[in-house]
């Protein structure tokens, strides 16, 4: 019992620390990829700098995604052999892609675009940034392929206690697959604009190259202000097929007790410590408006499903950790309309050529850096403890699925241990990150590269 | 059972994926260890790094992809194995994440009490998984106590069995004698002439343990003939080449011939990790208990998987052959010691007297600087 909450807390630390680094990672790179772009057509200094700028920020973080990565690759055996076995013949395939197209891509082209600065033709090297980009989305694309069997399994069939691939295309066709997939990679370019955008405004707000990060943050404004719309929407496609293929999910997120036609919507629920809902403050026939656009549709409730799903699987709790998926739910949805407004505020100042006088704005968009950063926790903390107690939706239930041969004091031991490294050099990352912030824009160096020698660039 | 079959065919490509991961990893790991050793100066400790900073990563993803691989061809033996090494693959990560962070972070600041740090962190980094890789693969061969249905209860002490040390050692001396003679190959002058002596005092003892390893598992597993395996001569000679192999590869460096030194090892990695999968075939994990042996048929994905990835691979793999192939073309020049600049350059957590210019020097902002 105590071992399986350790794993489940081993999860989830190493996965939501990764999916710090790694929206920042898609993000960023995608963002660098288009400042290089702007400084090659226009042969614009200040882009040039800016993205040589932000482009080291950007390793600085890559890395981390890159090493937390491979926990998560080897978790899956480490921890959870029992899952591993079961979902192994479809859940194994998207990773081991994800590899083979992935991974090798970004690696490889991101030391090409590393030390390939002098040695490439200026468009090749402009093209490898672009493929560490491409690269970053095809890897997000495969694991939320993965995922999304997770919440929505498809294309498989029960044979001796595993769960066997009857069809590839429809694993890849779930519409869970581009629910997921769309929301998940705008939000990662939400989070590199918000991140940029807030540089750009901490620069200005000192008065550091002001001129180059005010290009730096019209660019920014306008490309999160359309992610984070796209963000919006795509959340929304995605929560109405949750009410279909995960009902006790968004039960949940809405704190919905009871099935009731006209549902009304929960603007404040609050529990006691047994998890009884004890202050409700709600709006009549909202959440039917919401999900179902009627006046009197029945949204299902957790008690009800409960009942249901306990008759189909037998006697069991059904019902997720209800305060913490509705509040990861809400966070996320009310920092994502946060990001919007922010976002919205940055181009309305940019279109005025206001972004720098507006110190207000300018601290506000400093602050909102760690906006993006908590909705994608709040994201995955949902979409992951909504869907309990099933690791598989109706298939296989977490308790199940953990190794069983990996006792308390080893998962202690490694917990602890991931924790701690992970602290230590999630401190340093920030630091470096910080430290590298506070650094002028530099030119490059017209001397250096005469092609003979091998630049030292580590 | 039909042997001719997509079961063997991706018990061969993960073969394959991880020998290449030995391979190309292997030499990052002896470059991260040797570098403490052969370097004597900061602007030689940055050579050693930059001849490995291109592409050590994507050497790195050779390691994911056979894992990947695994799990989707063979998810009881991915289940099994890495529930069963459940430790010594903590400290193997622990090594990889300190490693790889290391790398990254230890040019960004300028002091030497930093850089120090990292470079610890890089050697034991390195040092770790070179050690215990070669652990687990010998008690993948040697055999562990997995009981029927695929769960080993040993824990780490099971698996350090004295001939899987023995494994241990000889995969952090051949590592070792891998990087040292891919140190040879791509630095030049003191530096180079440093490593291609690590490559010879290391090539002896590396002989002598792979030798001692081969014959102590050939005897070991010679008892117990396996079902449908391969012909036991067949993993008898892949090792023998091994071990030649190392000769060969201290012959060329006594010649100067670095790129047939490197070859010559890269071959012996590969010999070696073809023998143990020889060995292995057409077990996947051996058990010392009956009955217990995790094989190609009862750890396998179904059909329909298998021929989903062989699709998959047989479209994607040339690909990426090809462009990690030209990234490492794209690196191929030896890297020469840089003349001192007049100024120490800023960029990058700024230079030392002995040099390190490149790309985005600024000479500007030192005031601003770490």
């Amino acid at each position: 019992m105590i071992t399986t909450l350790l794993d489940r807390w081993q999860f989830g630390v190493t996965t939501v620390y990764h999916f710090l680094f790694v929206p920042l990672t898609i993000g960023l790179a995608l963002l660098v990829a288009i400042m290089q772009t702007i400084a090659y057509l226009r042969h614009d200094e200040d882009w040039d700098r800016a993205s040589r700028f932000f482009g080291q920020i950007f390793l600085i973080g890559f890395i981390m995604g890159v090493v937390t990565g491979i926990v998560e690759e080897f978790q899956f055996g480490m921890n959870w052999s029992n899952y591993s076995v079961f979902v192994g013949n479809i859940f194994g395939a998207p990773l081991a892609i994800e590899g083979l197209l992935a991974f090798f891509m970004e690696s490889t082209f991101i030391g090409l675009w590393i030390f390939g600065r002098d040695k490439l033709p200026a468009r090749l090297h402009l093209a490898t940034i672009w493929i560490v980009s491409f690269g970053t989305i095809l890897s997000a694309f495969f694991i939320l392929v993965a995922n999304a069997w997770m919440q929505h399994p498809v294309g498989y069939t029960i044979v001796d206690h595993k769960a066997l691939l009857t069809n590839f295309w429809v694993v890849l066709a779930n519409s869970t697959v581009w629910a997921e997939f769309i929301h998940t990679v705008l939000a990662a370019f939400v989070t590199g604009g918000m991140f940029l955008l807030g540089v750009a405004a901490w620069k200005m707000l000192q008065g550091h190259d002001s001129a180059a990060f005010q290009k730096v943050a019209r660019l920014a404004a306008v490309f999160t202000l359309v992610c984070v719309i796209g963000t919006v929407i795509s959340g929304d496609v995605q929560a109405r097929l949750m009410d279909q293929q995960q009902p006790m999910k968004m039960a949940a997120a809405e704190a919905q007790y009871t099935t009731q036609a006209g549902a009304s919507f929960s603007v404040l629920t609050m529990w006691n410590l047994s998890g009884q809902p004890i202050f409700q403050l709600r709006i009549p026939h909202l959440l039917s408006l919401i999900s179902d656009f009627s006046w009197d549709a029945a949204v299902p409730g957790i008690h009800q499903l409960q009942a249901a799903e306990s008759r189909r699987y037998g006697a069991g709790n059904y019902t997720p950790i209800v305060w913490v998926t509705y509040w990861s739910f809400r966070l996320m949805v009310g920092l994502g309309f946060l990001m919007l407004a922010v976002a919205g505020w940055a181009v309305w100042l940019a279109r005025r050529r206001r972004l720098q006088r507006s110190r207000w704005f300018l601290r506000v968009a400093v602050l909102s850096i760690a906006a993006p950063f908590l909705a994608n926790t709040f994201g995955w903390l949902f979409t992951e403890v909504g869907r309990q107690p099933w690791v598989v939706e109706d298939l296989m239930k977490t308790a199940q699925a953990i190794s069983p041969n990996v006792g308390l004091a080893s998962v202690a031991l490694t917990l602890g241990g991931f924790t701690a490294l992970y602290t230590v050099l999630g401190v340093i990352d920030a630091m470096l990150v910080l430290r590298f912030a506070r650094r002028p824009l530099v030119d490059a160096d017209e001397s250096a590269g005469s092609g003979h020698e091998p630049s030292l660039v580590y | 059972m039909p042997v001719a079959s997509l079961n063997t065919a991706w018990f061969a490509l993960i073969g394959l994926l991880w020998a290449g991961y030995f391979v190309l990893e292997g030499f990052d790991f002896g470059v991260g260890i040797l570098t403490s050793l052969v370097a004597r100066e900061e602007v030689e400790r940055r050579l050693c790094l930059n001849s490995i900073g291109p592409t050590w990563d994507a050497n790195e993803v050779w390691l994911l992809v056979a894992g990947g691989a695994t799990f989707a061809a063979f998810p009881t033996w991915y289940a099994t194995m890495f529930s069963g090494f459940y430790l010594a693959l903590f400290l193997v990560l622990v090594g990889l994440i300190v490693r790889g962070v290391s790398i990254e972070f230890r040019g960004r600041r300028r002091s030497p009490a930093w850089r120090a740090t990292w470079d610890r962190a890089r050697f034991w980094g390195s040092l770790v998984p070179a050690l215990l890789w070669g652990v687990a693969f010998t008690d993948l061969v040697h055999g562990l106590p997995i009981r029927p249905g695929g769960l080993y209860y040993g824990g780490l002490l099971g698996l350090v069995h004295p001939i899987a040390i023995l494994g241990g050692l000889v995969s952090l001396s051949l590592f070792s004698l891998h990087g040292a003679v891919f140190l040879s190959a791509k630095t030049s002058g003191e530096l180079a002439a440093r490593a291609r002596r690590w490559a010879r005092w290391l090539a002896g003892p590396t002989v002598i343990l792979t030798a001692g390893l081969l014959v102590w598992l050939g005897v070991s597993t010679s008892s117990t003939p396996v079902v449908d395996g391969l012909p036991a001569v067949v993993p008898l000679v892949l090792g023998a080449l091994a071990v030649g192999a190392i000769a060969l590869a201290f012959w060329a460096t006594g010649r100067h011939r670095d790129g047939v030194a490197f070859a010559a090892t890269a071959g012996a990695v590969l010999g070696l990790a073809a023998a143990a999968f020889s060995e292995l075939f057409p077990r996947v994990m051996v058990s010392t208990v009956a009955g217990g042996s995790l094989t190609i048929w009862n750890a396998a994905s179904a059909h329909e998987t298998l021929f989903v990835m062989t699709v998959v691979a047989a479209i994607f793999t040339p690909f990426v052959l090809a462009y990690q192939g030209w990234s490492y073309w794209v690196f191929r020049q030896r890297l020469i010691r840089p003349p001192s600049p007049p100024v120490p350059p800023e960029w990058f957590g700024g230079g030392d007297a002995a040099g390190g210019t490149g790309p985005g020097r600024s000479q500007q902002g030192v005031g601003a600087g770490p």
